[in-house]
């Protein structure tokens, strides 16, 4: 068999092809902002209420992305929400760090919010969070700020 | 009175029995192109020609197309999103929803409407003009000589044309939303890096136009091997595959996608 002209077309056509899936999965989708499961150690905490929060979900510090959240699971004997971080090992936190479920924006999406704390030790592979505040709940801050008005409004 | 009745009642049965007929009929048929597709991999210059005819003559049309969707998707998306002060969601916008579904669907109608055509077209006359019949005689077994390539081709063509089709649609949409409108670059494409997954979305999509182009070539190379052996038979053949692999892909997508992306 003798190489024809045919089969440099379907070379050609078979490489950008194959380039085309390759931009799609470097430069559209987030294959090249995960992180290497060598370089990263993983922290726990436990929430109150996480709200929308979803796995892989950024954890960021100073608004900078440091982390995903790499699993959500229910404590049973607490009645907490237990979420498992996964942090980049470039990025090193004190053991008394704190960490808060924020939204970007008014209707964005939800991400943990890193807070260094003060302590000597940093924090290590299977540590736990125990300084943590919970997604905020609309629902309950306009119900909290209705009852304040309805029980300012009964004293008057 | 009566008659009619009867009549009508005769015709709808004799339609579903003739569908149900040729349903069993495609199902061997398919079940013997798989079988008998030994050659196309062994003699694989039978499949790169089909893949040429196939997937490289696409090429300009879906290439073509693809930038016009995404350039329009960046139109419609940013005139919507700036309301809401979130125009560089427009990335997000433009890259899922071609990854997801324009680029595996309207790639695959395209390629029905352009290559599926032709094989039924190429199929029928070969069967009209009897070359078929004299490959049989020659004791050349025609469906693993004429369609087990042109099948492998088509399934092998459709995943890289719908991954172009997309990757073209996604230069369109920055061509609009940041080049021309002005959104901002680095938000345009980290936007959208942070919304699309590469196993959720950019797989999902790839899974869909494979199961897409083994639809189409299925269609239209039954379509062309039971068009009856006339011109007037080869065109309504060659209608018949458009239509059926144009409702078969809009069905086989709404029932993938119901699979995929519904515990998201």
């Amino acid at each position: 068999m003798d190489r024809k002209v045919l089969d440099l077309w379907v070379g050609i056509f078979v490489a950008v092809g194959l380039g085309a899936l390759l931009v799609l999965a470097l430069q559209v989708s987030n294959a090249s902002t995960t992180f290497n499961t060598a370089e990263s150690y993983t922290v726990v905490a436990e929430f109150d209420n996480i709200g929308g929060l979803k796995v892989r979900a950024p954890v960021r510090s100073a608004g900078v992305l440091v982390g995903r959240v790499e699993s959500i699971g229910f404590d049973n004997q607490k009645f907490v929400a237990r979420v498992v971080m996964k942090l980049d090992k470039r990025y090193q936190f004190p053991k008394d760090s704190s960490a808060s479920i924020l939204t970007s924006g008014l209707l964005g999406e939800q991400y943990i919010g890193l807070e260094g704390g003060a302590d000597d030790e940093l924090l290590t592979d299977g540590d736990r969070l125990t300084l943590t505040q919970s997604a905020v709940v609309l629902e309950r801050l306009i119900g909290q700020f209705l009852y304040g008005r309805a029980a300012e409004g009964g004293s008057n | 009175m009566d008659n009619v009745i009867v009549r009508a009642l005769r015709y709808v049965g004799h339609i579903v029995i003739d569908g149900i007929w040729r349903l069993g009929y495609a199902s061997r048929f398919f079940f013997l192109v798989l079988v008998r597709s030994g050659p196309s991999f062994r003699r694989f210059g039978l499949t790169v020609r089909e893949i040429y005819f196939a997937g490289v003559l696409s090429l300009i049309i879906i290439l073509v197309s693809g930038l016009f969707v995404g350039m329009v998707l960046g139109l419609q998306g940013y005139d919507t999103l700036q309301r809401y002060g979130s125009a560089e969601a427009v990335g997000t916008l433009v890259a899922l929803s071609l990854v997801r579904e324009l680029g595996p669907v309207v790639s695959a109608l395209l390629f029905a409407s352009r290559a599926g055509s032709a094989m039924t077209a190429e199929i029928g006359l070969m069967k009209a003009t009897e070359q078929i019949t004299a490959l049989d005689m020659m004791a050349v077994d025609p469906i693993s000589r004429i369609v087990g390539p042109r099948f492998w081709a088509g399934v092998f063509s459709m995943p890289l044309l719908a991954a172009l089709f997309s990757a073209m649609g996604v230069f369109g949409g920055y061509l609009i939303a940041v080049v021309l409108l002005g959104v901002d670059s680095g938000a345009f494409w980290s936007q959208m890096q942070a919304s699309v997954d590469l196993r959720n979305d950019v797989m999902n999509g790839v899974i869909k136009s494979i199961v897409f182009g083994v639809a189409v070539t299925a269609i239209a190379l039954f379509e062309g091997y039971d068009a009856p052996p006339t011109a007037e038979g080869v065109s309504g053949a060659t209608t018949r595959t458009v239509v059926t692999s144009s409702l078969a892909i809009l069905a086989l997508d709404f029932v993938l996608t119901a699979f995929m992306f519904r515990g998201i």
